[in-house]
């Protein structure tokens, strides 16, 4: 690897640290912010020089405190003297610095900086934005590439989002138990927000979209090495994890969408399914359980087939039914729905999903699962509705595309024998 | 004699590699192996998987089990088994076995990403 590759990652690590104590030092974001980069400027002249610090988030938090003090001091040459309060509290910081590495702070550090970013107040596209740019150090340029808008439009949302968290009281003290809970749970669905940004992809944007699959991984891992007995939090890392091994198998050339069924396994990233399965593990002996770890284990489920037949259908229809009590969502019955098509056949999952139909009534997979349960019971007349009321629903043309292959071979199967189209 | 490696490095750095520059490091480190492997002198490898998949069995009597890596600067590294589980229970059930055969301390149970058996004769 080369320096400046090693100096980018070392930088890129000791992030979400540095900025969350620089960030406790001065209360500010954009001073933290700012304090940051004028340690990795300087960074960048001294570590390849000098070579790399022991601890380079340590170095990066006093040079870039140092340096925020100074021009502070410049400042206020110039200027009227601030109030003393501005600065009493960083007198003291320099003995107390090494103490304060030592881990009790930043894990609250850390935490707090990714929570700022989940204010209430913020839409969800903003909070993620917030994040990539603030925690993960992400540019601007790279985070609007991957929500596929201009850089304008998401400086402009990334803008928007800081000064409403400026405007928030963001409380600076050590957290109590429930409030540290309480955080974490914004924090863990925040992180699932920005896996299922770069998740939901369609074939031809995956690639560019899958940056915001691995910084979420980046992030659970990281939360998950602050807080080591969440079983929550193990579930949540799994569930991306396991989701995230399929990536290579789930589109094909033209960027069509392949099911989990057809997908080739052989592509499937073992090293990522491995993890996730070890950590699913670790969090079922807590049993304490919840709804990423249920979701983990449903995807454990499929990981562990080898083959689309060696589904254990009947575990994931009881799972799925937890979760149904856990959390209560015409989704998660529509998705039982499909393993219990698997357990007891079309007819029972059909009458699943009937008196889902008016809630869901704009919802493209509802018609797309149960277009196919129809076409399994040989209704085609039927599942040629739902279908075309699918493919007018679909959010990508990748959705579209594949219902349309479902409508294609309905058309073929009722063709006369004998003149059946060509492949 | 026969030399153990043990692999030290900041995590989240590691961690920071993109796929890229993570391929090349382990493309790197094959030149090295093959050769090793060539001469008959490599042992088993293994890349095991980030700490957060960690778990700890302080052999206390009863033993305790706490999540995470192994974490205390007391003791030293003294010696290490690869053992084939079904799964983290029956892992830790050997670790319990071992325990009780040599109480005081450890074990840190990791899972193995990457496991290479080698061909040294011992």
């Amino acid at each position: 690897m080369t320096d400046t590759a090693w100096i980018d990652a070392a930088l890129t690590s000791a992030r979400p640290q540095a900025v969350g104590a620089l960030l406790r030092y001065f209360r500010n974001l954009d001073t933290a912010e700012e304090a940051f980069q004028n340690a990795c400027l300087r960074a960048l002249k001294s570590w390849p020089q000098n070579g790399p610090p022991r601890d380079p988030a340590a170095w990066l938090i006093m040079v870039g405190r140092n340096v925020a003090i100074d021009d502070i001091r410049r400042t206020s040459k110039q200027q009227a003297l601030p109030e003393d309060e501005a600065i009493s509290d960083l007198d003291d910081a320099e003995e107390q610095l090494a103490e304060r590495l030592d881990g009790s702070h930043y894990r609250d550090d850390i935490l707090r900086l990714l929570f700022i970013c989940c204010h209430p107040d913020l839409p969800a596209t903003q909070q993620i934005a917030l994040a990539l740019r603030i925690v993960s150090g992400l540019t601007v340029k790279q985070i609007a590439r991957a929500f596929l808008v201009s850089e304008a439009a998401m400086e402009q949302r990334i803008t928007r989002a800081k000064a409403r968290v400026a405007d928030a009281d963001v409380p600076f003290e050590t957290p109590g138990a429930v409030e540290r809970s309480e955080r974490l749970v914004s924090v863990a669905a925040m992180i699932y927000l920005i896996f299922n940004e770069g998740y939901s992809a369609s074939g031809d944007t995956a690639e560019i979209r899958s940056p915001l699959c691995e910084e979420a991984i980046r992030l659970a891992r990281l939360l998950l090495r602050l807080f080591q007995s969440e079983p929550e939090i193990m579930g949540l890392t799994a569930l991306l994890l396991l989701q995230h091994a399929r990536a290579a198998a789930r589109f094909d050339a033209d960027g069509a969408v392949i099911l989990l069924d057809d997908q080739d396994r052989s592509l499937w990233n073992k090293s990522l399914i491995a993890e996730g399965l070890a950590l699913i593990d670790k969090a079922m002996r807590h049993r304490r359980s919840g709804p990423y770890q249920v979701q983990a284990a449903i995807a454990a489920l499929h990981a562990r087939a080898e083959k689309p037949e060696d589904t254990d259908w009947t575990q994931i229809d009881l799972l799925y039914g937890a979760l149904e009590i856990m959390q209560p969502s015409p989704v998660v019955t529509l998705n039982r729905a499909v393993a219990v098509s698997k357990v007891k056949g079309p007819e029972a999952a059909l009458d699943m999903i009937e008196p889902l139909a008016q809630r869901l009534s704009n919802y493209f997979h509802y018609f797309g699962v149960r277009g196919a349960f129809l076409m399994q019971l040989g209704r085609n007349d039927e599942a040629r509705i739902a279908f075309d009321r699918a493919i007018a629903l679909a959010n990508t043309s990748a959705e579209a595309a594949h219902i349309r292959m479902h409508l294609d071979r309905l058309q073929r199967d009722s063709q006369p024998r004998g003149k059946k189209a060509g492949k | 004699m026969l030399y153990a490696i043990l692999c030290y490095h900041d995590e989240d750095h590691v961690g920071s590699w993109t796929k890229e520059q993570d391929a090349a490091v382990m493309t790197k480190l094959a030149v090295v192996q093959d050769k090793l492997t060539k001469q008959g002198r490599l042992g088993p490898v293994a890349r095991l998987l980030p700490t957060t998949a960690a778990t700890t069995l302080r052999k206390d009597d009863p033993p305790l089990v706490l999540d995470g890596p192994y974490a205390e600067t007391k003791e030293q590294l003294l010696g290490f088994y690869v053992v084939d589980c079904k799964n983290l229970d029956e892992a830790l059930d050997v670790a319990r076995d071992l325990g009780a055969a040599n109480p005081g301390g450890a074990y840190e149970i990791r899972p193995v990403g990457l496991f290479r058996p080698g061909s040294v004769q011992s």
